[in-house]
């Protein structure tokens, strides 16, 4: 979902210097040049502090973004549970839409109720192609009735933007008005866990006890006109702060140093593990072009008077799936052995031993509990929570079992 | 350690990390100043370390690996018996980023494994060249090893890799 580039990019990437590098293992990846020396990579308004605090910078979707920095990805993950992680999310795209017809002209385009949203609210979203496959997933506000702000992929933005400006120049020709501006002025800051919100507030007046989860304020923080979004990408309580990018430098300093050392900058690698933790799909490989949102396990974001009306891409395969079930879904599993990894083999445990029913998309070791974790889509009827499967990793059956998610509690803040 | 990808993001984030973009300011320079190498031990390109005594060479993966691969969390390693093949997997080590197949650095039997990482897999990181090795193996052709880097060697090997 809320990633980056996803998988896919950082697999073109390494296949790309691994076919041209001799077979000898580990130093493949260091004596080989990166295509970042083909192609410059983008640098965020934070890249020298990153640099500065020790961050492993690596190119993911075509920017130079740091890995990790000095704490393992283990420590950086229990760490933003346990206190909170300050993210640099900025190579993230935020787009504004305006005009009268802003509303009707987004709900062409996703599965949302924009037009039932309260002004100043946001929801998980999926933008839809014609077969009712993700073009990608994206957090959507409607900051008002003339005003939307959305956060799409990094990894999507071409494509994304494409398709946005497409069905724009379409619905302006008939007489709509919608007018779009791209936030490059702006970055964006992911700042998450339990002490987020103590920690935010002492540089703001506003009450950040009366904004809840979902919620969108446009207000100052350390002297900056920043949007604020009470939402994350890690199943923690938290915010998205869009920062003017000539105050984002002064902003991340003023939250490191306000929290007296509590607040840690987190890399990309803990980032994977604690949404993986959270159950939330990344784009690119937990959701793709051919995943329709009702696989995804997204039913819940088509609003009821989408379901009745219809009226996005691909709406006719979309509304069929939610009537009759959709033949694969996305699950999650525990399993033994090694950790599961995308595309993984799922096969059935059945004593007649074993026919595939789906492949893991994403998987790995959760640092929370301490064992192996994944989700990916199996066929209908092998969903269900307690379902014994096999998943096949270096050509060896593990046994695992599908689980409900997200596999750790989600701390989202919200009217009790 | 080939690191053959069985791809998690941030297993394809770790490796291409290790390219970094500016050979002024290489990445992972504070694990470099970490890690170690012992003398007498016989080293591999692909980072496993290989300790002769008599007729029996332990292997292990180097400190310098480990260090790369961050808190090992499962171990895949051979069954007494077994038949490993120089510069062959042998087993795999798996991190929160990486899956990484280990390769022996020497032909020959399998005749113990290092049980202990079954249960505890992080004796590979806190004690890479001792309580983390990985297999005893009788190698049938002891010449083998000659063609293997020695500590200086490898410690200049590791070096010219992470400035690249």
């Amino acid at each position: 979902m809320r990633g980056g580039g996803g998988l896919w990019q950082l697999s073109q990437c390494l296949a790309r210097r691994l076919s041209r590098s001799k077979p000898r293992g580990m130093p493949r990846a260091f004596a080989t040049a990166p295509a970042a020396e083909t192609v410059e990579l983008k640098k965020t308004a934070l890249h020298d502090l990153h640099v500065e605090h020790g961050g492993k910078m690596v190119p993911f979707a075509g920017w130079s973004m740091p890995l990790q920095y000095n704490d393992s990805i283990m420590d950086s993950t229990l760490h933003c549970r346990a206190a909170a992680g300050l993210f640099d999310v900025s190579h993230m795209c935020g787009l504004s839409l305006r005009g009268r017809d802003c509303v009707p002209f987004l709900e062409t385009l996703v599965i949302a109720d924009v037009a039932g949203l309260r002004p100043g609210t946001g929801t998980l979203t999926v933008f839809t192609n014609e077969r009712g496959g993700a073009i990608d997933d994206s957090v959507v506000t409607k900051v008002g009735d003339d005003h939307i702000y959305l956060v799409v992929n990094a990894g999507c933005r071409d494509k994304d933007l494409a398709h946005i400006g497409a069905h724009l120049d379409d619905f302006k020709a008939k007489g709509g008005d919608v007018e779009w501006h791209i936030h490059d002025e702006r970055s964006l800051l992911a700042l998450q866990g339990p002490l987020a919100a103590p920690v935010l507030q002492l540089l703001m007046k506003d009450d950040l006890s009366k904004i809840y989860f979902g919620e969108f304020r446009t207000l100052d923080i350390n002297g900056a006109h920043c949007f604020l979004t009470r939402t994350g990408y890690t199943g923690e309580d938290g915010f998205e702060i869009s920062v003017p990018s000539d105050h984002a430098v002064d902003l991340t300093r003023a939250i490191l140093e306000k929290s007296e050392g509590k607040v840690r900058l987190t890399g990309l690698g803990a980032r994977d593990s604690l949404r993986l933790e959270a159950g939330l799909c990344l784009y690119g490989n937990d959701m793709e072009q051919h995943t329709t949102p009702v696989e995804a396990g997204l039913s819940w974001a088509i609003g009821k008077r989408r379901r009745a009306e219809g009226g996005f891409l691909g709406a006719k395969v979309i509304l069929k799936q939610l009537q009759e079930g959709p033949p694969i879904r996305r699950v999650g599993f525990f399993s033994n052995g090694p950790p599961p990894r995308s595309h993984s083999e799922i096969l059935s445990s059945s004593s007649s031993g074993g026919e595939k029913i789906g492949e893991v998309t994403s998987g790995g070791f959760s640092p929370c509990l301490k064992k192996n974790i994944a989700m990916g889509y199996v066929k209908s009827g092998f969903h269900k929570p307690g379902t014994q499967v096999k998943i096949v990793i270096r050509g060896k059956a593990n046994d695992g079992i599908v689980t409900k998610m997200p596999f750790v509690p989600t701390k989202y803040y919200k009217p009790s | 350690m080939a690191l053959k990808l069985w791809a998690s993001s941030t297993a394809n984030a770790i490796r291409i990390s290790c390219s970094s973009s500016r050979p002024d300011f290489p990445a992972f320079s504070i694990f470099r100043s970490f890690s170690s190498v012992i003398e007498g031990l016989k080293y591999t390109g692909s980072h496993e370390w290989v300790k002769q005594e008599g007729s029996v060479a332990t292997v292990g993966i180097t400190d310098h690996a480990q260090g790369h691969l961050g808190e090992v969390v499962f171990v895949e390693l051979p069954e007494s018996g077994a038949a490993v093949a120089k510069g062959s997997s042998f087993g795999a080590v798996e991190s929160v980023k990486a899956t990484s197949d280990v390769n022996s650095p020497v032909s020959g039997e399998v005749i113990e494994v290092n049980t202990k990482l079954t249960e505890t897999p992080g004796l590979i990181n806190s004690s890479p060249y001792e309580d983390g090795w990985m297999i005893k193996v009788r190698p049938s052709d002891p010449s083998e090893l000659k063609s293997l880097m020695g500590s200086k060697e490898y410690t200049k090997f590791c070096e010219e890799e992470d400035a690249h």
